[in-house]
């Protein structure tokens, strides 16, 4: 379903801030794979996702989506498969826009937009619907603006947005970060309600490993732009933290790493 | 006594400037508050609606034609504004400043068309010679051919319009880029071409608002949008301040630029009655804006640590 081959990217080039962010990185999903990612600051992570997304053209290396070769596209044409949760609870929302606006747009992606009307009486039954598998209540407020709204709806409804129109790839970037623990759980819950419904290939960025282990098929590490550990079947299901950790270690080739790793 | 009965004298006045500006407040409002731009070519594009539509009507054209290309010519110059920005990387506010410099240019010329002439600075309408849709000399006549009744249906068919345009899908991934423009991309709007549309729209209704400021007024000058993004942007701001919390419909919003730029006339008629000259007006607008965009947000400082203290002081 998605395929990254030798991705390599540099920020500022040429400058004191150069960083090379994503050295060569590889990697191939397939359908319905559900990947965790986790690794320290800066090891690429989040790079690795916002290349995926076209959120900036990478220096070298092709993506493709499905089988279409994607790296010349720019984000919003990749958006037409991809649903994406970021994360900042206010990146993936129009705060102005009503809840059941939002949702309208997000039904829209992928789709030229032209002069019918921006939101139609059988979408707003629909949506209401819908956003009773969030059960935070948003279901009763479909027309209060979603910068009323908490942190934690903000990311549930993201995530809704992200599948409304069935993506091939779900990208989450780190989107229980920014929530408190209770928050954070019920978000992530629905986010495996709504991966496992719709079967969806997903790449979930998260810092914690416990997360990272206990959901999906397979689980990778980054570390210095590069896939260091990618672990899957049953392999991954009986995966500890500190098993985990020693991967990690082998991997990089340096214990100083553990903390490092633990503490981003 | 006297000063009373000339200020009620010149009100209605007022209201014919303010909503002729009023018109262009809207185009204002559709890029500094729903596209998030602050767009100022509006000083230039102003004066060529005026131009366009001066030209056009001693051509011979009839007025509603020339209304309709001095629209058109409005378009084109947030077109130009839109490519600067977006295909050529130049940030908004000064690919608008480079607009509004190269319409100058463009304006003499424009108005210079047929009168043998290389450039012009203004071109005189007058109501007797040619047929204009609307003149200040009727202002205070109970009759048909009263301006403010042209100008109200105007103005009413623009917010209806616009009500409807931005109810659309189309119109809905402007208001997201306004409001987000990572998650408009995310969710596959082209940020870009977004923006665009909105500057031409925008540039679009404040050509309409100096052709019909050129027919009000009887003369279509080559200065007449001197300051208009000041103007535009004090009627949206003292509507907003004024009747931000009352108007939540999106109409309403659009009606409370219309009626800030409305007091903004009756105020600076008032000032004028006062005493102080025609010149001084630039000064005034820029304190007006510049104290309506202080009030939010000292309101908002004082407002929120208040708020604050008493939590403190419940917990």
């Amino acid at each position: 379903m998605l395929e990254l081959r030798e991705i390599y990217k540099t920020f500022n080039p040429g400058t004191i801030n150069e960083k090379r962010a994503l050295n060569g990185v590889s990697l191939t999903l397939a359908d319905g794979d559900f990947v965790t990612v986790i690794g320290g600051n800066g090891a690429g992570k989040s790079t690795l996702l916002n290349a995926v997304a076209g959120v900036w053209p990478v220096d070298s290396g092709t993506i493709a989506i499905d089988g279409i070769d994607v790296t010349s596209l720019p984000e919003h044409k990749r958006a037409r498969y991809i649903g994406r949760v970021f994360q900042d609870p206010m990146m993936g929302t129009a705060a102005t826009m009503q809840i059941e606006e939002n949702l309208a747009l997000a039904a829209r992606r992928g789709k030229a937009r032209g002069l019918k009307a921006g939101i139609t009486a059988r979408e707003r039954e629909e949506y209401r619907e819908l956003l009773k598998i969030l059960d935070l209540g948003l279901e009763e407020r479909l027309t209060a603006k979603v910068g009323l709204l908490s942190g934690g709806q903000r990311q549930a409804l993201t995530l809704l947005m992200a599948s409304l129109v069935k993506p091939k790839l779900l990208l989450l970037d780190e989107h229980t970060a920014a929530l408190d623990p209770k928050t954070a759980a019920k978000v992530l819950d629905a986010t495996e309600k709504i991966v496992r419904r719709d079967n969806l290939t997903t790449l979930m960025i998260t810092h914690n490993m416990r997360d990272a282990i206990a959901h999906g098929n397979r689980l990778i590490m980054m570390y210095e732009g590069r896939v260091a550990v990618d672990v899957s079947g049953e392999e991954k299901k009986h995966l500890t933290v500190e098993q985990l950790l020693a991967l990690f270690s082998q991997a990089s080739g340096s214990d100083e790493a553990d903390d490092k790793l633990l503490l981003g | 006594m006297d000063f009373l009965l000339s200020f009620f004298n010149s009100l209605p006045g007022a209201f014919g400037q303010g909503l002729a500006w009023g018109i262009m407040a809207i185009g204002v409002y559709i890029t500094y508050r729903i596209l998030d731009v602050a767009d100022l070519t509006v000083d230039g594009s102003l004066a060529t609606g005026g131009a366009v539509a001066a030209l056009g009507i001693t051509m011979g054209l009839n007025p509603w034609a020339a209304l309709v290309l001095a629209v058109i010519a409005g378009m084109l110059s947030g077109l130009v504004t839109g490519l600067l920005h977006t295909a050529c990387g130049i940030p908004a506010i000064l690919s608008g400043i480079l607009t509004q410099l190269a319409l100058y240019s463009i304006n003499l010329r424009i108005m210079a068309i047929g009168s043998g002439a290389s450039t012009k600075a203004t071109l005189a309408l007058s109501v007797d010679k040619q047929s204009l849709l609307l003149s200040s000399r009727y202002i205070r006549e109970v009759s048909l051919r009263n301006p403010l009744l042209l100008l109200a249906v105007l103005t009413a068919a623009v917010i209806a319009v616009l009500y409807w345009f931005f109810g659309t899908e189309l119109g809905c991934s402007l208001r997201a880029t306004g409001a987000n423009p990572n998650m408009a991309r995310a969710q596959g709007i082209n940020t870009n071409t977004a923006k665009v549309l909105g500057l031409v729209v925008s540039n679009g209704l404040v050509a309409l608002s100096g052709g019909l400021l050129a027919q009000y007024q009887g003369s279509a000058t080559v200065d007449m949008g001197r300051g208009a993004i000041v103007i535009g942007l004090a009627a949206v701001i003292i509507g907003e301040v004024l009747l931000g919390k009352v108007f939540i419909n999106f109409a309403l919003k659009l009606l409370s630029a219309i009626i800030g730029a409305i007091i903004y006339y009756v105020v600076i008629t008032l000032v004028l009655r006062l005493g102080l000259e025609s010149t001084d007006l630039k000064l005034l607008t820029a304190l007006v804006v510049a104290i309506f965009l202080t009030i939010p947000y000292w309101k908002g400082k004082y407002f929120t640590k208040t708020v604050r203290k008493e939590g403190a002081r419940n917990a």
